[in-house]
């Protein structure tokens, strides 16, 4: 048996047995390590775990994504502008899975500053598909889905803007969680939209998703964005049963672009929800096609006033202009930012300073906020009548290495059907429910109101008991 | 139409000293990303209030209490550039 294939829940089971170690499950994931990390580069860094404390409750090896600070890791959000920043401080969910005896395998690769959907903009290169290493594996959290698919990891964290946990899961064949806006504390997750982030986990089933959940919800008194609404048990939640409950699939989901095999995958979940007692309609949000272009205006603008703090003054790199004699402050903001921003963080940082200045304020910024308006009401009228939204996590599965690098737009639509629930702030979820002709995995997205992460587990959870894509590996 | 210089400017506004190359590829992306934007104009948002929050967030108050936070110690293990307690810069005022 290869401990680093097994699920989390299994492991504590095997550890409350006595019928294995703490220690030789973290040996197991490093082995897979040393065996495949250099074809997968699912990793930023990879930590020396000398002491692994054997009575802990949760003693499980976990892949962080880059942009979580850990004290004392090198937290770089996999770019150049943080190489070497080491934190001085634990974020609120680093301290949670601490407490429960988590063991820290390294911190993932992502897109920088989880600008992307490919993990292809990391300033350590990409990672690749564990399915097929010509592939991407989807981002911004890919170094995340990669490290659980590859099975270097047992589960993950990582964030979501637009889509960042679940269109990599979806393109992994693993299962990733965007909770609820202030279900997670944000305190140490180094922002990008302050308004659509949020840290979930990345599993390899539903169970785990909601053990992981349990571990990293609830208020914290340094994110006033995180509620005070009690927590439930999640796993309380994973019942098997889905009778009479009311399912909404938008229309608008179904559209040109949509791939054939993701249609049908997606079309045969739902009859196998069916069989089990949901009932389906079609439904409609018809500010859908809206929701890419309203997204590239919210998340430019408040990434551009974030990423502000990148001057060269605190943090990580500093770099001065060779030619001039004298430097001012001025210079060295400048010639840092230039040398430390890869391309796509020059894009989006210029997109959103270009949406907030004075003369196109309105025109871009206030319009994108009065969209957003639009596309929350959307749901909030869905859910007036509905428990649940299905819908595909991304329209396509992975594609090639470097095919849509170069052309911003057929990038950015990879997240058209993820970005609206971080514009709502409503929590959603991919799971895996098929796999391409070509071996690779489909994802199926739920979504529900906001705070009911429990519909979420018990729909998925429902589908994952009569199907087994979860159970596939992606390495033998 | 993004001209280059407009991208200067918003360059200068960003504080990143753009090479003449990346602010002609610039100009260019720029240009077609705000061009899909665009489609946002076939909406009529004249009675449509703006959303900043998704979900409804109020000001949140707490108990004015001291408790223990970094120490300068700590924060200025971050860098290199430090002098007496503080970062180090360069010059600001001439």
């Amino acid at each position: 048996m290869q401990l680093n294939t097994l699920v989390a829940h299994e492991i504590i089971d095997l550890l409350k047995a006595g019928k294995t170690s703490a220690k030789d499950v973290y040996d197991s994931v490093i082995d897979q390590i040393k065996n495949n990390e250099k074809q997968i580069h699912a990793y930023a860094s990879i930590f020396n775990n000398t002491e692994i404390e054997a009575d802990a409750s949760t003693p499980i090896p976990i892949a962080i994504k880059d942009n979580i600070c850990i004290t004392d890791k090198e937290t770089t959000c996999s770019s150049k502008i943080l190489e070497g920043f080491k934190p001085p401080y634990d974020a609120t969910v680093i301290k949670k899975l601490r407490d429960s005896g988590s063991i820290f395998v390294g911190h993932a690769n992502m897109d920088e500053f989880a600008f992307g959907s490919s993990t292809e903009t990391s300033h350590y290169g990409p990672t690749r598909n564990p399915w097929n290493t010509d592939c991407v594996v989807g981002g911004s959290s890919g170094g995340s889905t990669a490290a659980v698919a590859a099975d270097e990891a047992i589960w993950a964290l990582g964030s979501d803007t637009g889509g960042s946990i679940r269109q990599p899961a979806s393109f992994c064949g693993v299962v990733g969680l965007k909770p609820t806006y202030g279900r997670v504390s944000r305190y140490g997750l180094i922002a990008f939209a302050s308004s659509l982030d949020q840290i979930g986990p990345i599993t390899k089933n539903v169970t785990d998703s909601a053990m992981l959940l349990n571990i990293i919800a609830g208020h914290d008194e340094n994110d006033s964005t995180s509620t005070k609404l009690p927590v439930p048990d999640y796993t309380k939640s994973l019942t098997g049963d889905v009778k009479g409950l009311k399912i909404g699939i938008p229309k608008e989901y179904f559209i040109e672009g949509l791939d054939d095999e993701v249609k049908a995958a997606v079309l045969e979940s739902i009859e196998i929800l069916k069989k089990r007692g949901a009932i389906f309609k079609e439904i409609s949000l018809p500010h859908t096609e809206y929701a890419v272009a309203t997204y590239y205006i919210v998340a430019t603008a408040e990434a551009s006033s974030n990423l502000a703090r990148f001057d060269g003054v605190q943090y990580g790199l500093r770099c001065i202009p060779t030619k001039k004699r004298k430097t001012s402050i001025i210079d060295l903001y400048e010639e840092t930012r230039n040398v430390g921003f890869g391309k796509e963080a020059k894009r989006r940082i210029m997109l959103g300073t270009y949406s907030l200045s004075s003369g196109y304020y309105d025109d871009y910024y206030l319009r994108g906020l009065k969209v957003r308006t639009l596309i929350k009401n959307d749901f909030d009228r869905a859910f007036k009548e509905f428990d649940a939204i299905i819908t595909p996590t991304s329209p396509t599965t992975a594609f090639k290495i470097g095919e849509r690098l170069e052309n911003p737009i057929s990038m950015y639509l990879s997240d058209v059907f993820t970005i609206s629930a971080n514009l709502s702030g409503i929590p959603a979820i991919s799971v895996p429910c098929g796999f391409s002709k070509n071996n690779l995995p489909i994802g199926l997205q739920v979504m529900a109101k906001p705070f009911d992460e429990e519909m979420l587990f018990r729909i998925s959870h429902t589908f994952e008991q009569n199907t087994d894509w979860h159970k596939r590996r992606a390495i033998k | 139409m993004i001209s280059k210089e407009n991208v200067k400017q918003v360059a200068s506004l960003s504080r990143i000293h753009l090479k003449d190359e990346e602010i002609e590829f610039l100009a260019k992306d720029l240009e077609k990303i705000l061009d899909y934007i665009k489609k946002l104009e076939k909406l009529d948002i004249s009675s449509v209030e703006p959303t900043s929050h998704a979900l409804p967030t109020k000001d949140v108050f707490r108990e004015d209490v001291v408790k223990p936070s970094l120490s300068q110690k700590d924060a200025l293990k971050i860098t290199q550039n430090k002098e007496k307690g503080s970062f180090k810069v360069p010059k600001i005022i001439e």
